[in-house]
């Protein structure tokens, strides 16, 4: 039989809702204070993320490679051609690597992981994903723009900073849809009768089924299609000549030349803005529809609470959503003050991500040198910004909880905890980082191994680290 | 004590298993291997298995439309996209079957839920909490009801009360043969994670010259090889991405198509004999819009294609009742409409391959579906 080890207030604050402790911190006081203080002193941008390029520059940075491409069509020279590629698409991977490293020693330092944690769960709520080449380069300096000054403000402008950010314009395939009745449409077909020039409904789908509203929530293909030729016109800056293009500073432009001309009639509602507007009335009350604040409460609610979470702790969520119209940080100061979220037990099995960064703060690391993140997420199938889908990943134990991925944190943990051998003591450490929630079963286990490092390893799979 | 045994004794714990009246109609022992290739992101059906006889095809699809010139044709009314050469030779063979205008009950465009039902086996989203090849491996007998997904997770489909393992080759060093042995104690109370664990001990044994890369070729192969070891796994699966092809989609869908084609000429000789007693099911959520959409590319739809391969398969055919693509014929006037309920083709097959009567099959893995009449000679007896 095995003896419960539950988790105090401390240890629910520093491991379910934050990223875990490191040795010789000492443990919160005072844990909803803890929590609540850090919407104070969160940092927009710390200074991991201090060289990240702008995505103005990267989209300017792009047009220019596309045109250089253009010209070496012209040049005859194969390996000229092929050599620019080359060396565009190694850079881009180079940047990557480098938005991830910034997200996790971010991780590792920070003073406020509970704003993290919303942070990536905010970023995996609008998800993008790095298999389509445009957004590799994009997706750190998305989240730094689109998500990060946004977590604790309003969810409509968090919303509307990621409908109208290129990484996902560009995901999504919204940058190219026209409208067909539009002045640019007549003009193509006038051109070229034979190819077809027109809507893409990709973007407009997943705002109202992933962003907003939710799934089967009622609203149907028509209103997907109607919010999608309202769209239309929604586009990026820098990619082809467009005079008429309104470009705005964040990378987004307005193609008034593309944009489907006439008023758009969805879930009942007219709307006869013009232009730009359009889309932007539909997307303010998309984001002050009911079905959107029980779709945001529950995901959140199952984020910090649990794979089922009670109905009660989303009902308040949703309350505090409506009432504050869309406020976050009323939101999580109700989610703080529930006793659901309280539950001594755990209740979460923890991502790769989140496994990984509290392994690394545990060995009381303060930066990634000698550790490639970017490929160890692959490698613990939790590769950042590329969950392959639009819906973000899966939020539940089954998605993570599994024999091939359970093997490969037992190999991660062997190999990150190799160099503390003779540092650090997993029978000390495991009190500092668990705060007594770990079971007499644990710490014998533990404190039998047949060598240092082994002890370590154990402790960081250990069913209490493997949870929170 | 071997893995096997391992679970036996975990499953006695499970009243359910032996409580389940299904098992009664499982077969007695079988050497059957039946493979699930899921395409997630909704392939598109009609550029796979192009109608290119019916009139209003190119029409719909313009520039995408695929030069039936440079595919195989296959019969007088359909051609197979020219990527899928290694497939075309099977069909060429009688051993690949194709089947057309086919959907799940699922009749809305969300990914996301379309997997759900098709994984789930259930006809709304999210109403079924397990899979139904977990369910279709509760039907095989205890000595063999073994399943594997190639992938570090497992796939809905496959998840359920059966304990089903998953392997993917890793570039990580390999954990000492201590270590693993201390981190089985360690869970050896905690139900969930020492199930999970034993799983992955046992792949884990079975994949020990496996190759570890993750390219088709390489995944096929070490597929085939799990599967090609008599005591090996007999139901498995394998998940393909990335065929949601919006815009950019004909070098999109043409590099999607040869790496499948790739993936099953792999698997095909990689199982060697095995290959005669195979059965694998190709098939995705949902269609793509019969019309290509204004940027190149198509959006989400319904009806779609289904791929049957395997040595032993009663192939060189194509099972469609066609519905035609007159705008008046197509789904809610843009879609390919479903003539064929995936349900009952993956019912009929599975029922086919382990010798169980598709019926039986139908009850336990689409216990809500409308299977109707099922399909018969699928497999040559």
């Amino acid at each position: 039989m095995i003896t419960p080890a539950n988790m105090s207030p401390a240890a629910i604050a520093i491991n379910r809702f934050g990223l875990g402790a490191r040795p010789n911190e000492s443990a919160p006081n005072d844990p909803k204070k803890w929590l609540l203080t850090q919407f104070e002193h969160f940092q927009i941008t710390p200074p991991a993320w201090a060289n990240q390029t702008k995505t103005a520059d990267l989209m300017a940075e792009y047009a220019k490679h596309q045109m250089e491409i253009r010209q070496a069509k012209k040049n005859t020279d194969e390996n000229d051609k092929n050599a620019a590629k080359r060396m565009f698409r190694r850079e881009v991977r180079d940047d990557y690597m480098a938005a991830v490293k910034a997200r996790a020693e971010t991780a590792l330092t920070t003073s406020t992981p509970f704003v993290e944690r919303l942070v990536y769960f905010w970023a995996n709520h609008f998800a993008i994903s790095i298999e389509k080449p445009a957004v590799i380069d994009l997706a750190g300096a998305f989240e730094l723009e689109a998500i990060r000054p946004f977590v604790l403000g309003n969810f409509k402008t968090m919303l509307f900073a990621v409908e109208q950010h290129p990484a996902m314009l560009l995901y999504l395939d919204q940058a190219r849809s026209i409208g067909p009745g539009s002045k640019a449409a007549s003009r193509l077909a006038e051109r070229d009768p034979e190819k077809k020039h027109g809507l893409n409904e990709n973007l407009a789908r997943e705002i109202m089924e992933l962003h907003t509203l939710g799934v089967r929530s009622g609203y149907t293909q028509a209103d997907v299609t109607e919010f999608a030729r309202a769209l239309t016109g929604w586009s990026v800056a820098g990619a082809g000549k467009d005079k008429f293009a309104e470009n705005s500073q964040n990378g987004f432009a307005f193609r008034p030349q593309i944009h489907e001309p006439g008023s758009r009639s969805i879930m009942g509602k007219t709307y006869i803005q013009t232009g730009k507007a359009q889309a932007e009335a539909i997307l303010n009350d998309l984001a002050s529809a009911q079905s959107t604040a029980t779709h945001i409460a529950t995901k959140l609610a199952r984020h910090f609470v649990g794979d089922n979470p009670p109905e009660a702790l989303i009902e308040k969520l949703t309350k505090a959503f409506n009432s504050s119209n869309g406020d976050l940080p009323s939101v999580y100061r109700v989610l703080i003050d529930a006793p659901e979220a309280w539950q001594p037990a755990p209740t979460k099995f923890k991502t790769p991500w989140e496994w990984l960064i509290s392994c690394v703060r545990g060995l009381g690391r303060k930066d990634l040198q000698g550790i490639n993140a970017a490929q160890m997420l692959n490698q613990l199938g939790h590769p950042i910004w590329k969950p392959g889908s639009p819906a973000g990943y899966d939020d539940i134990a089954e998605s993570w909880a599994a024999p091939n991925a359970l093997l490969r944190r037992v190999e991660m943990a062997q190999r990150l905890t190799a160099p503390f051998g003779d540092k650090l003591d997993a029978r000390i450490l495991s009190d500092q980082l668990l705060l007594g929630a770990i079971s007499t079963e644990t710490q014998t286990a533990i404190s039998r191994s047949e060598s240092a490092v082994t002890g370590l390893a154990l402790l960081f799979v250990s069913p209490e680290f493997l949870r929170r | 004590m071997n893995r096997r045994d391992f679970l036996r004794v975990a499953s006695i714990s499970s009243a359910a298993l032996f409580a389940s009246p299904i098992i009664s109609f499982a077969n007695a022992k079988t050497d059957r291997r039946f493979i699930f290739i899921i395409q997630r992101g909704a392939a598109d059906g009609m550029n796979t298995l192009v109608p290119y006889a019916d009139p209003a095809y190119a029409k719909l699809r313009g520039a995408l439309a695929i030069d039936v010139a440079q595919a195989t044709k296959l019969n007088g009314m359909f051609a197979l996209h020219p990527a899928l050469t290694e497939t075309a030779k099977m069909y060429a063979t009688g051993q690949a079957l194709f089947a057309h205008a086919v959907a799940s009950p699922y009749r809305e465009r969300s990914h996301f839920d379309a997997q759900n039902v098709l994984e789930t086996g259930g006809t709304s989203p999210y109403q079924m909490k397990d899979g139904w090849m977990n369910r279709l491996l509760s039907l095989l007998p205890k000595s063999q009801n073994e399943a594997i997904a190639f992938a570090s997770s497992v796939p809905m489909a496959l998840r359920g009360k059966m304990d089903v393992s998953s392997y993917a080759p890793s570039a990580l060093p390999q954990a000492s043969d201590d270590l693993l042995l201390r981190v089985g104690q360690l869970y050896a109370e905690d139900a969930q994670l020492h199930n999970i664990w034993t799983a992955a001990m046992e792949a884990n044994n079975m994949a020990e010259d496996a190759s570890a890369k993750q390219d088709p070729a390489s995944l096929g192969k070490l597929a085939a090889s799990f599967l090609a070891n008599p005591s090996g796994p007999r139901i498995a699966m394998i998940e393909t991405g990335g065929w949601d092809t919006h815009s950019a989609q004909d070098g999109r869908l043409t590099r999607q198509l040869k790496s499948l084609d790739t993936l099953i000429a792999a698997l095909r000789d990689g199982l060697g004999a095995t290959w005669q007693k195979t059965t694998v099911l190709v098939a995705t959520e949902f269609g793509r819009t019969a019309a290509a959409n204004g940027t190149g590319g198509t959006d989400h739809g319904t009806g779609s294609a289904a791929l049957i391969l395997g040595g032993d398969i009663n192939g060189g055919r194509v099972i469609a009742d066609w519905p035609g693509l007159n705008q008046s014929n197509l789904y809610e006037g843009r879609d390919l409409k479903p003539t064929l309920n995936l349900d009952t083709l993956i019912a009929s097959l599975a029922g086919a391959s382990f010798g169980i009567a598709p019926e039986q099959v139908g009850k336990a893995l689409f216990p809500d579906a409308n299977i109707g009449k099922p399909l018969e000679g699928l497999i040559k007896s």
